[in-house]
Parts: C-alpha cells; sequence; structure tokens
C-alpha cells in the first residue's frame, strides 16, 4: 500500500537522522584550561562605568582594576593599581601612589593621566568623552570635585566634604579602570571592545551566545591558572541547572535553592558566601498601626525567621538581627540577638498598642535583584501577621513597577513592603534608607518615614570620619538603636551560593558577591 | 495578480501603523520605566529624571511616537540601551536564529500534520486513524514549554544524547549537523502543537474531498488509491489547509518566544522577553514591528498562494 510505505520510508528517514545526530556525541566535554560560566543574563556593556548590575561585574571584575581592591574573603580595601595612598587631616584629599610599570591590554600604559581620563569622563559634563555614558553610578563619586595628576604616578583627589565610604567605592566596579586609548577609539562601542589591566584580557562577544576573556599573561598580580573563561548567558534558571548538570557549563551562580539538592555529591562542589546583602520589610512608621513602635516591634516578633530561612529560602539565608550584614565584619555589631519568633510577646504588644485585628496592606513583588523568593516569603509572613491577630492583605507587583510604588514612599497606599539592598559599604543603605533627611520626599530611600535624630546624628558622623575604629563604633550604636525601633522587620541575610564540577579547583566565592577567577584553575 | 498584490501590500499599511501605535502605547503605559529598571535600588527621583534625560525619555509621548516613526520609516530603528547597540542590528542578528526554529519547526508540522491528516483520513476509523487521533490530541494538550523542560530532563540531563541549551557550540566547528544536534528538540517541541492542528484540519479537509463524485469517478476509472488520495484528493483538500498553515506560521512564530526561554536560543522572542523585564523600549517596540511586518507579509504570501491555487479566489 503506497500510503504505508511512504510512512515506513518517513520513519525510516527520521531514524536516521536521529541516530546521526545521536551519534554526535552532544555532551562535549569543556576543554582543560578553559572555564565556561553560566551567567544569569547578557552583559549590557563591558564598560564599567556605564553597568548597574551584578552580572556584567562578575566579567568586569576579572578584565579591570581599580585603585584599590577588597582584601580576598573580607569587605576591607587593600592596595591594587595604587600601592599607597594618604588621606589628608581633614579627610578631603587622598593622595595615591599608582603602581610602576603596568599596561593596558592595549599597551597604552596606565598612570595618572590615566585615572583622570577615568573620572573625568564619569563626572565632568564637558569631557569630550562623557557622552559614552550614561554613567548610572556616577552619584557614587559625586563628593569628588577634582582630580589632578601631580606626576605621573601621584594622582590626588580633592573632595567637597569628607567622604568616609570614598575608598570602599573606588574598590566598587563602578571605580574599575578603563584604557583611556581604547575609549578614544571606540567612543560609545567601548562597552563591547573593552580594554583593561586585569587578569584576564577580552577576546570575543557573540552576541547573546558568550563573552570570552583569555588569560592575561603579563598580570601584575600574577598570571592567572586558566587559559581562558567563557561567559554564557542562560537566563532561565531551570535551564541554568540542567546545563550544569548536563556538563555544558563548569560553574553556574545563583542556584535556585530548590535545585542545590541536585548538586549533592561528588560530582560538584557547592559553595557558599554571605554576602552585604540585608532583606527586610519597611514599615510605614508615618501612619496606621505601624506608627506606633510596639506594633513594629510586634511584626519582627510575630514572624518565625528561621522557618523563612530554613524552609522557605531552603538555608541559603541567615536570620538578619539589625540593620547592618554581618559580612560588614568591622562594622556589625556582635552583640545583637535577632528578635526571637515569640507570637505571645507579639500579641501582648499589639494588645498594649490597641491595635488588635489592625489591616495591613503588605506590598509583595514578583521577583528583582536580591529579592530572594518574594512571593513565598511575602504570604508565609502574610500567614505569620495573621497568626498575632493582624488582617493582612497582600498586593502583588513585578519589580520595576513595584520599585516605582515603593520608592516614593507607602504613605497613603501601604503598611509594609518587602525590599532588600546589597552594598559595599555599612554606611549606604542607612544613610539612604534610614536618616531623616531620607525621605523620599528628598531624594532618599526612607520609604517608611523613620525618623530618629540620634540616628541621624550617628550616621552623618560616621560618614566624615576618617578613623575606622571610630566609624565601627558609630555604626554599632546606630545597629543597637535601630533594632530597638524597629523601622523594618528584619528578615534574612543572603548566602550567596555557586555550584562548580569537580574539575575545578581554587575558586572561592566573595562576600562583595564579585566572581574572582584569577586563582582557579580546572584540569 | 499584480494589482491583487499590490493591493494587499497596501491594505497592509494600516495594519503596520496600528501595531505601531498598539506597541507604543503598551510600552508607555506599562508602569516602570527603563531609568528605574537600569538603576535598581539607586533609583531615587533625581537619578531617575536625570538618567531619563540622558536617554531622552523626557519629551511628551506623543512626541516621541513620532520622532520614533519617522526615524524607523528612514530605517533608523533606534539604540537599544539594555545591549548598548543599534537595535536593527539586535533584531537582525536574532531574528535569523528564529527564523531557523521556527522555519524547521513550521516545516515539521506542515509535513508531520498534513502526512498524519491525510493518513487518517485514508483509514478512516482504522487502527492507524485511531492511533493517530490519539497521538495529535496528546500533542494538541500538552504545552510546549513543559514538554520542551521534560525534553531537556530526559534526552540532555539523563541520556545525555542532545545539548540542553543554545544554538551552537561554545567550542569547536560550525556546521549543519552541529546545528541540528541543537535544533532537533527545540524545534520538535515547538512542532508538536501545531502539528496536531493541522494534522486534525487535514484528516477533515480530506474527507471532505474523499466523498466528492470526481473522487468516485477516478477510482472506478482504476486510477491507483495512492494516485487518487496524494495526486487529486490532497490537491483539492490543500485549499483549506493552506490557510490553517498559514495561521499556524503565526502559532509557531509566538511559540517561539516560550521555547527560546526555555532552550536559549538566541532567537527575537527571548530578545523581546529580556527587553520587556528591562523595560528597554525602543527593543522591544523595533522587535515587534518587524516580527509583525514579518507576519503581515508571510500572511500576504499565503492569500497569493491561495488564490493561486483555486482560481474562484477573486484576484
Amino acid at each position: 500500500m503506497g500510503v504505508l510505505n511512504w510512512t515506513r520510508r518517513g520513519v525510516l528517514a527520521a531514524g536516521t537522522a536521529l541516530a546521526l545526530s545521536m551519534g554526535m556525541q552532544a555532551e562535549a566535554q569543556t576543554p582543560p584550561g578553559v572555564l565556561i560560566v553560566g551567567q544569569i543574563a547578557e552583559p549590557k556593556a563591558l564598560d564599567p562605568a556605564a553597568v548597574t548590575a551584578v552580572n556584567d561585574f562578575r566579567i568586569l571584575m576579572n578584565v579591570y582594576d581599580g585603585l584599590v581592591r577588597y582584601k580576598s574573603g573580607t569587605l576591607e580595601v587593600e592596595p591594587a593599581l595604587a600601592t599607597d595612598w594618604e588621606i589628608s587631616e581633614d579627610g578631603t584629599e587622598y593622595t595615591f601612589t599608582l603602581r610602576e610599570g603596568v599596561s593596558f591590554h592595549d599597551g597604552a600604559p596606565f598612570n595618572a593621566q590615566a585615572v583622570v581620563f577615568n573620572f573625568e569622563r564619569m563626572l565632568n559634563e564637558d569631557h569630550p568623552y562623557h557622552d559614552t555614558g550614561p554613567f548610572p553610578l556616577a552619584f557614587f563619586f559625586s563628593a569628588v570635585e577634582t582630580v589632578e595628576a601631580v606626576d605621573d604616578l601621584t594622582v590626588k583627589f580633592t573632595l567637597n566634604a569628607p567622604y568616609a565610604p570614598f575608598l570602599s567605592n573606588l574598590a566598587y566596579p563602578t571605580g574599575l579602570i578603563v584604557s583611556p586609548a581604547a575609549v578614544e577609539q571606540y567612543g560609545a562601542d567601548f562597552g563591547r571592545n573593552p580594554s583593561g589591566t586585569g587578569p584576564f584580557t577580552f577576546a570575543e562577544w557573540r552576541s547573546n551566545e558568550a563573552v570570552v576573556v583569555e588569560a592575561n599573561p603579563d598580570y601584575w598580580d600574577g598570571a592567572p591558572g586558566l587559559q581562558a573563561v567563557v561567559f554564557r548567558p542562560i537566563t532561565d534558571a531551570n535551564t541554568r541547572t540542567a546545563e550544569m548538570l548536563a556538563g555544558g557549563i563548569d560553574m553556574m551562580v545563583e542556584v535556585p535553592p530548590v535545585a542545590l539538592s541536585e548538586f549533592q555529591g561528588d560530582a560538584f562542589q557547592i559553595f557558599e558566601q554571605s554576602g552585604p546583602h540585608v532583606w527586610f520589610l519597611i514599615l510605614n512608621a508615618k501612619e496606621g498601626p505601624f506608627a506606633d513602635k510596639r506594633v513594629r516591634q510586634a511584626a519582627n516578633y510575630a514572624i518565625n525567621k528561621s522557618a523563612l530561612v530554613d524552609d522557605v529560602l531552603e538555608g541559603t539565608a541567615e536570620v538578619a538581627a539589625g540593620p547592618t550584614p554581618p559580612a560588614f565584619a568591622w562594622a556589625y555589631n556582635e552583640d545583637l540577638e535577632p528578635y526571637p519568633y515569640d507570637p505571645d510577646k507579639a500579641k501582648e504588644l499589639i494588645a498594649e498598642a490597641g491595635a488588635e485585628g489592625a489591616e495591613l496592606t503588605f506590598y509583595v513583588t514578583e521577583g528583582g535583584s536580591g529579592m530572594l523568593d518574594p512571593i513565598a516569603m511575602g504570604t508565609a509572613i502574610q500567614a505569620d501577621l495573621n497568626a498575632v491577630g493582624f488582617d493582612t492583605r497582600i498586593e502583588t507587583y513585578e519589580w520595576n513597577t513595584f520599585l516605582g510604588e515603593v520608592n516614593p514612599g507607602l504613605e497613603g497606599k501601604a503598611d509594609m513592603a518587602e525590599m532588600a539592598w546589597m552594598t559595599n559599604d555599612p554606611d549606604t543603605l542607612p544613610f539612604l534608607a534610614l536618616r531623616t533627611d531620607a525621605w523620599p520626599d528628598k531624594g532618599g530611600f526612607n520609604s517608611g518615614y523613620y525618623s530618629n535624630p540620634e540616628v541621624d546624628t550617628l550616621l552623618e558622623e560616621a560618614r566624615v570620619a576618617t578613623d575606622q575604629d571610630k566609624r565601627a563604633e558609630l555604626y554599632k550604636e546606630m545597629q543597637t538603636i535601630v533594632q530597638e525601633d524597629a523601622p523594618w522587620v528584619f528578615v534574612a541575610n543572603w548566602k550567596q551560593n555557586a555550584v562548580t564540577s569537580d574539575r575545578v579547583e581554587g575558586f572561592e566565592l566573595q562576600p562583595s558577591f564579585f566572581l574572582l577567577l584569577d586563582d582557579v584553575v580546572k584540569n | 495578480m499584480g494589482s491583487y498584490i499590490l493591493k494587499r501590500l497596501v491594505s497592509a499599511i494600516p495594519v503596520l501603523l496600528g501595531i505601531t501605535v498598539i506597541v507604543f502605547a503598551i510600552m508607555a503605559l506599562i508602569p516602570g520605566d527603563p531609568a528605574t529598571a537600569i538603576l535598581g535600588s539607586y533609583a531615587t527621583p533625581e537619578n531617575v529624571e536625570k538618567l531619563n534625560r540622558d536617554l531622552g525619555l523626557d519629551k511628551p509621548a506623543v512626541q516621541r511616537y513620532f520622532i520614533w516613526l519617522s526615524n524607523m520609516v528612514q530605517g533608523d530603528f533606534g539604540r537599544s540601551f539594555s545591549l548598548n547597540r543599534p537595535v536593527l542590528d539586535e533584531v537582525l542578528d536574532r531574528f535569523g536564529a528564529t527564523l531557523v526554529l521556527a522555519g524547521t519547526s513550521f516545516v515539521l508540522c506542515s509535513l508531520i500534520g498534513v502526512a498524519a491528516g491525510v493518513v487518517s483520513a485514508a483509514r478512516q476509523y482504522g487502527f492507524a486513524d485511531k492511533a493517530i487521533t490519539f497521538v495529535v490530541l496528546l500533542g494538541i494538550s500538552i504545552p510546549s514549554f513543559f514538554l520542551g523542560m521534560m525534553m531537556i530532563l530526559i534526552f540532555a540531563v539523563q541520556l545525555r544524547w542532545f545539548p540542553a541549551s543554545g544554538m551552537w557550540p561554545i567550542y569547536g566547528d560550525r556546521n549543519l549537523l552541529v546545528l541540528l544536534d541543537h535544533l532537533l528538540m527545540p524545534a520538535l517541541a515547538l512542532a508538536v502543537v501545531a502539528t496536531g492542528v493541522v494534522a486534525r484540519l487535514s484528516r477533515s479537509a480530506m474527507l471532505e474531498v474523499l466523498r466528492q463524485d470526481y473522487i468516485r469517478t477516478a477510482r472506478a476509472k482504476g486510477v491507483p488509491e495512492r494516485g487518487v488520495i496524494w495526486r487529486h484528493a490532497l490537491r483539492a483538500a490543500m485549499v483549506s489547509i493552506i490557510p490553517v498553515l498559514g495561521i499556524q506560521a503565526g502559532f509557531v512564530l509566538s511559540g517561539a518566544v516560550y521555547i527560546e526561554m526555555v532552550f536559549q536560543w538566541p532567537g527575537v522572542g527571548r530578545m523581546l522577553v529580556d527587553a520587556i523585564l528591562k523595560r528597554d523600549i525602543l527593543l522591544v517596540q523595533g522587535g515587534v514591528v518587524f516580527v509583525a511586518a514579518c507576519y503581515v507579509l508571510f500572511n500576504i504570501v499565503v492569500d497569493v498562494a491561495q488564490s493561486l491555487l483555486d482560481p474562484r479566489i477573486k484576484t
């Protein structure tokens, strides 16, 4: 019968094609010496001054150096392209001595003029290459008034006021130094033709497939252990997990908590590192039930944070005690204990304040940078709050919309909102989100209108103190007061995670959340 | 015929203009702006305002629409700020990948679907018909993204027969065989639902034709069954099958969005999803207009093909 004959032939042909392509051995062992990293997205650009995403930073930190960097395993700065620096008595002049004999990947020498070019490009609107921006995080250096090249290897920054986080901001990716010659050559396309001084040299960017960097054998801090690194954007977390299991990538970052169990066993290594992250609930201290401190404290008692981090987040976070994450070891107040889970105490406080049965509007987001598992966490929190007598109503928004609702302030709209921050200095978050002068109408992120003059003073003093011990003392005192005042519900500090195959050695996660690969080896 | 094609092309212009208005309005109306997306936690009103000015988004919406439209008519789709490159370059790069995927799926669903429908009709109520109807129903019922994930789990992670994602290997040669290796799973996952639809409608179209007098006449004249079905009946049935294929082409093109996400295929669908999340207005607008224009063009081709096949359709 003709029809059936045809069908048989078709099946045969399809089967042959299938067998042929299977014979290709799809698994394709990745070559030794070349590390393939599963990234969460395509980078925007490889211009450190122009980007804001951790995803982009993971590549940039391997291609560029800053004047200073974070000491491995800490958030304290150490010399990098600058070997030494002096800070004037009043804290407004920083003079850096630069490392000698360093060249950019394009061959141009690294010197004081290059440093001046970098900061002028970002900060001076009249600079001929300012139009290679926009530079969204330039305000990290808004305190900088002038940058001068004193001589070939000395550069001086003058600030308009003392600003203690300055050094830490220089270690942030926004402070990485790019090659002026490359910016002049490529202009707005510099972000696709990057050139720095780092351990890896940019080789190739295939849109939506890979960014390839190769070892810089002349790296001033010793040649890296890998020949090359390939950064592959795999936006879907499930696909990233599948690709890791299938052997298509050697390392993946931001493993979903539910997928971690897939990587138990000898073929994989799991890494965890807590970082400068805090996940909290902003409480509206201006109006409604949370205007009363007792009700804010009650919320802190009512929410079972251990259950959140252990069950919802599967152990990928730790319970937060206060507004400052423990990763800022030098500025963290070790004496703070998290609010215990104590629903009875919460009920007592609510009764005292006469807020029984109060209706709460709770803003929850669907996702977003550092937000972990916001919907599941939001519903668990809602259940805990309702268990002590609140009547909590959740409103869910997509991340960008959510920020548009929360950042202008909660007044008239909501009683509480989820939020998370990752910062590089203990100053940043409290200064931007807890001061009276940081209320939304003054351009800050204090969306819950918390105000305590004591905290304001402590934060302002800490910002201008150049002595680190003095700063630490001020921050610790601030944490004690803020914990007692409870403007937020302090929920969790995220532990960043990563998985590598057993062929990868010498890898460590950093508290800064940067991905540093110069000491990594792949067999 | 020439004037018919011209008429169809002219009538496409208002459709395309309507699309530009709709996509622009949607991007203008959804909450959240690019500056907030770029700045994230650091989006203070002051920073947002400055960045919006740098991005040229501080002008009134109507003015921005006409600037965008007039630039686009001149072939300038603007610059994507989330990817920092011209929108048109990106769209063309990505559209090629989508065409490979959606095109393969379309060919698969047309060939398999029509063949299955014909076999089904020729063996009405026989075993082959029942088996095909069952498989087709199964195929229509499984969402393609779910099927894709299951395929990855079984054939990439467990059996390691195929790569889990991507279009090309990170290392090694780029040839047709390597491409097929990466293409097979996503193309199949994308084709399944469309194949089911095509098969069902081909079956009924064929049954309709097989009942006609001229088929009986052909059989009576001793034309072999194979010739009756493939030459006489199928050709007549194609008139009703082709519009279905046209609709399926659109279905496959839009379904590519999910499949590209699941398989990380570097196509225009994944590009649009990323662009929407990042509020990359120009990239979303340019991408949607481009895909819509291709779809409109494809529909015209289908209509013309149909009018060639069926002289009763007035040209």
